[in-house]
């Protein structure tokens, strides 16, 4: 009698044992490594290395705008300002809130820019995006509440808890990278949570080419709750919150004029600093012949640095933002991360 | 008994009724045959077998339903 | 929460660790408190639909067992003073004053079942009639479906028949009682077990054994695996090919009755399995609701092989009862007398075979479709025994045919393109439709065509890997049925530990990996689930 126990028990064990090892290993195959292919998944999870090295006196907060604008090596070469961009792929404003609230479990930024553009969502628009902002977040309280805050109705929390859920049919889509990097650390695809992107496709305007006129050009409630969610944060936590809009333009994702009165109304009326680029980009230097990579929707490397230029004035000379260069400690740290940039953005440009 | 016996053979005459014992377990007996069955005892017992009657066990074998029969008719 | 969402499997097993830890006398209370958990997830509305029907066949049944008792009471009082024929006429009165309740509880609880699911499908038929007439016809209202109506109702209603029939005893604790319905792995799609075989289990103290477990447990995977792997994989095809029924002709056609046997099969066994398995951890036994459906010979059998317990409702208290009714009698004896013995005798009984068939497919679901499937299956039941004369001549004249090996596989295949056939009503949009797309298997030979090349997949929407899932997974599982002929596979397998924790492995491993589940694929609930 004893014996059957003992039997039992072994082959329970021992069976128990190889299905949890290898659920483990299919689950660290199959998941996204977010490295050749939309790397922009690793933006989330870099955020966390970074932090642990350095503090950031300015945090940028976004969607593609934010972290394809601006370049923090660029903010530290020339005003020493110490950045991280926490942006993401159609980062939805509720997202952006909780990689804020995120964020301040780890440091408290002086300066936190919010690019304003998402705040034309008022619902998510694909549960690939969800993935891609949420996957890489270290496990809290806050990521439970942005996985609720953002998930779709076809989306369980059980998938995010175990990704195995969601990308077990993954394995027919397997390349040689997934293997490498899934016991092995992944290379970092940011630069401070700057995507670099080194071609340049000009945009060309065709004549009568208009953007779509909306049916109703307020901006979804569910949206500005968050970005009042935003302030309030950043309010009880001491922070400067300055809103911008991206000087980017395109006919698909136009910024109306009807939106830009919404937030600069929210803007004077919580007397925070708005600005938008738009406007201003002849005067940052932008020409849109050679600074996008893809036809206007988005700024290359040549334009992010411009505009990087650009606001590093405004930030030093408008919002204080200090010059840390004399830290040895950190100059340190930063300078690896230019040379990094540096070296990163020749290899693109003489392959 | 010999009258159920009777009411079975006319409706397979290739059986023998008296040592079957499997009549409805072995596809003998459909339910067409079971209808007959219930309204050729009503005619001939004034016996009314209810539905709740219906099971195989009760139908099994001609002593089965003659047991049936007596059982029903004893009230 | 659906048989497959984490969230379900979470509950089951909670509920099994606290049924297991509590005194052994409170776990039916645990139990009670799951199911009504269970129930309420699904949405609060429909709490009131299932305690109304609970109510109302437990008040009934126990007017049943008070006339019972007064009867019985006043009969084995004056037992000795009475003649043969007065006993007759008491017990006959006796019956009498107890039929309100039973037809009361009936009547109530079977309007509440017509109203909700077959006001819609009524009254659209009415505008049908209405529009040729050129009115405009009513508004159909919308009305809630309490999940799982369909078998809470037939639960209920086979009880307080068998309470009337003095086949089970009346329970006086409504609490015990709204456990019988409400058991939560049989509230959404069955098995509809019978009161006197299920209710007692449930108030016998249960101790975790481990055969109780392990089976019960492989049970619970191997439902998994039909139903993520095989059924949720398959209905892809049968949705792409449902979806174009003008252009998926021919070919797509027989390959839907063969695809979509396999999604039943796997959708329904499976999550049967997953119920049986489930309760079986309990301690508890089920009615088994399948023994090998597609092994059948013909159709008779197939219908006392799959889905058992419906099959059972409909012959006990459909089919039994409606042929030997006194109007059956009536026009039995009419009919012998004016149109001859042999048409006499099948009368009423072939009108009994096709109401109960019409009433089965009207209980499948409120369409011209199920209908329409209840009576082709009624008609073939009737045409085969037609036919029998000359089977049995047949056989007479080759007599070694009839044990071969070969010639019941061949019975087996008729019979299940048979079935299969009948079964795509449930997919197509009408019946039009359907007969349409099945005529075209007899003239679109273009669309053979497709088999070759790679243009099949595509217009499948189905990749090659899940094609070699749905293909190897059916194979296992005719495998496992077929030696489970002769003692359940499942049972030998959790006798042997070493074999018992490897295949719960692999299962697990299988059904994770492969299965076809989460976002990109259509998960779907169980399809009777989903329909009830």
């Amino acid at each position: 009698m004893k014996r059957t126990y003992i039997i039992r028990a072994w082959a329970l064990s021992v069976a128990l044992l190889l299905t949890v090892a290898i659920l483990i290993c299919a689950t660290l195959i199959l998941q996204p490594k977010y490295v050749s292919a939309s790397p922009e998944g690793s933006l989330t999870e870099e955020y966390y290395a970074s932090v642990k090295e350095t503090n950031h006196d300015v945090l940028f907060i976004g969607d593609c705008e934010v972290y394809e604008s601006f370049v923090p090596a660029i903010l530290w070469q020339e005003y020493g300002i110490s950045s991280y961009v926490r942006g993401g792929a159609q980062q939805l404003v509720w997202h952006s809130y909780y990689m804020l609230e995120d964020a301040l479990r780890y440091e408290t930024p002086k300066t936190v820019v919010f690019n304003v553009l998402a705040l034309k969502y008022g619902e998510p628009q694909k549960e690939a995006y969800n993935r891609l902002a949420l996957d890489g977040m270290a496990w809290s309280k806050t990521k439970l509440d942005a996985i609720h805050a953002s998930k779709t109705d076809e989306e369980s929390l059980a998938s995010y808890i175990w990704p195995l859920l969601r990308y077990h049919s993954r394995w027919k889509e397997l390349t040689s990278e997934d293997f490498r990097y899934a016991f092995a650390d992944k290379p970092t695809v940011s630069h401070s949570g700057y995507l670099m992107q080194t071609d340049i496709v000009p945009y060309e305007y065709q004549e009568g080419q208009k953007p779509r006129p909306l049916a109703d050009y307020t901006l979804p409630q569910t949206a500005m709750d968050y970005l009042d969610r935003m302030r309030s944060l950043c309010e009880e936590k001491g922070i400067e919150l300055i809103l911008i809009k991206a000087p980017t333009d395109s006919i698909f994702y136009h910024w109306y004029d009807e939106w830009d009165e919404q937030i600069t109304a929210y803007a004077e009326k919580h007397r925070l600093s708005y600005y938008n680029f738009i406007p201003l980009a002849d005067e940052i230097g932008i020409d849109m012949t050679t600074d996008t990579y893809d036809a206007g929707v988005h700024l290359n490397v040549y334009g992010a640095e411009k505009m990087t230029r650009y606001f590093g004035k405004i930030l030093t000379e408008n919002h204080s933002a200090p010059d840390r260069r004399g830290d040895t400690a950190l100059a340190a740290v930063w300078d690896a991360r230019l040379a990094a940039y540096e070296a990163e953005k020749t290899a693109a440009a003489h392959p | 008994m010999n009258e159920i016996i009777d009411i079975l053979t006319e409706l397979h005459d290739d059986v023998d009724f008296t040592t079957e014992t499997g009549l409805v377990e072995n596809g003998i007996l459909n339910s067409l045959d079971i209808v007959a069955i219930i309204s050729e005892i009503d005619d001939r017992f004034d016996v009314q077998i209810p539905a709740e009657e219906i099971l195989p066990e009760n139908f099994d074998s001609a002593e089965a339903l003659w047991a049936l029969v007596q059982r029903l008719d004893e009230a | 929460m659906s048989f497959t969402s984490a969230a379900f499997i979470l509950f089951a097993v909670l509920t099994l660790l606290i049924y297991y830890t509590v005194p052994k006398r409170g776990q039916w209370i645990v139990l009670l408190i799951s199911s009504f958990l269970f129930y309420l997830s699904a949405g609060g509305w429909y709490l009131p639909f299932i305690l109304v029907t609970i109510l109302s066949t437990w008040l009934c049944a126990l007017g049943i067992r008070r006339r019972d008792r007064l009867d019985e009471d006043y009969l084995a009082a004056h037992k000795a003073d009475m003649t043969k024929e007065e006993r007759k006429a008491f017990k006959n009165n006796a019956k009498k004053k107890k039929r309100p309740y039973l037809v009361g509880g009936l009547v109530f609880n079977f309007a509440i079942l017509g109203v909700l699911k077959y006001t819609g499908f009524v009254l659209s038929g009415v505008n049908d009639l209405l529009a040729i007439f050129g009115s405009k016809g009513v508004t159909v209202p919308s009305l809630i479906l309490p999940l799982g109506i369909s078998y809470y109702i037939f639960r209920s209603t086979a009880y307080l028949i068998d309470v009337y029939w003095g086949k089970t005893e009346a329970e006086g604790n409504i609490a015990k009682y709204a456990l019988f319905i409400s058991f939560f792995p049989a509230v959404l799609q069955g098995p509809i077990s019978r009161h006197k075989d299920l209710a007692p289990q449930f108030f016998t103290p249960h101790n975790a054994e481990w055969s109780n477990l392990s089976e019960g447990g492989l049970r619970v995977l191997w439902g998994f695996f039909k139903k993520v792997v095989i059924a949720d994989t398959a209905m892809i095809a049968v949705k792409a090919i449902v979806a174009s029924p003008d252009t998926m002709t021919g070919m797509y056609v027989l390959l839907l009755i063969i695809l979509y046997s396999a999604v039943i099969y796997g959708d329904f066994t499976g999550g049967i399995d997953v119920t049986i398995g489930l309760a079986r951890m309990m301690g508890l036994r089920l009615a088994e609701n399948f023994d090998h459906p597609f092994a059948s010979r013909s159709t008779q059998e197939y219908w006392n092989r799959w889905h058992i317990t419906m099959g059972s409702y409909f012959t006990d208290y459909v089919f039994n009862p409606l042929s030997i009714s006194a109007p059956m009698k009536k026009l039995s004896k009419w009919s012998k007398d004016k149109l001859g013995r042999g048409v006499g005798m099948r009368l009423p009984v072939y009108l009994a075979t096709l109401i109960t068939w019409f009433l089965t497919g009207l209980w499948h679901g409120a369409s011209w479709n199920f209908i329409v499937w209840g009576l082709l299956n009624g008609a073939v039941i009737l045409i085969s025994r037609e036919l029998s004369p000359l089977y049995a001549k047949f056989h007479k004249k080759f007599p070694s045919l009839k044990d071969r090996a070969a010639y019941g596989g061949f019975c087996a295949v008729r019979t299940f393109f048979l079935m299969g056939t009948i079964r795509i009503l449930d997919c197509y949009r009408d019946v039009p439709v359907t007969f349409m797309a099945f005529g075209s298997v007899f003239y679109d030979f273009a669309s053979w065509g497709d088999l070759a090349g790679g243009k099949l997949l595509q217009s499948l929407g189905l990749e090659l890997w899940q094609c070699i899932a749905i293909a190897l997974g059916t194979l296992v599982v005719f495998l496992v049925s077929h030696r489970s002929k002769t003692r359940p596979v499942l049972t030998e397998i959790s006798e042997r530990p070493w074999l018992f924790a490897c295949s719960c492995a692999v299962l697990i491993l299988v059904i994770l990996i492969f299965g076809c589940y989460g976002i990109g694929f259509d998960a779907g609930d169980f399809i009777y689930q989903t329909q009830f």
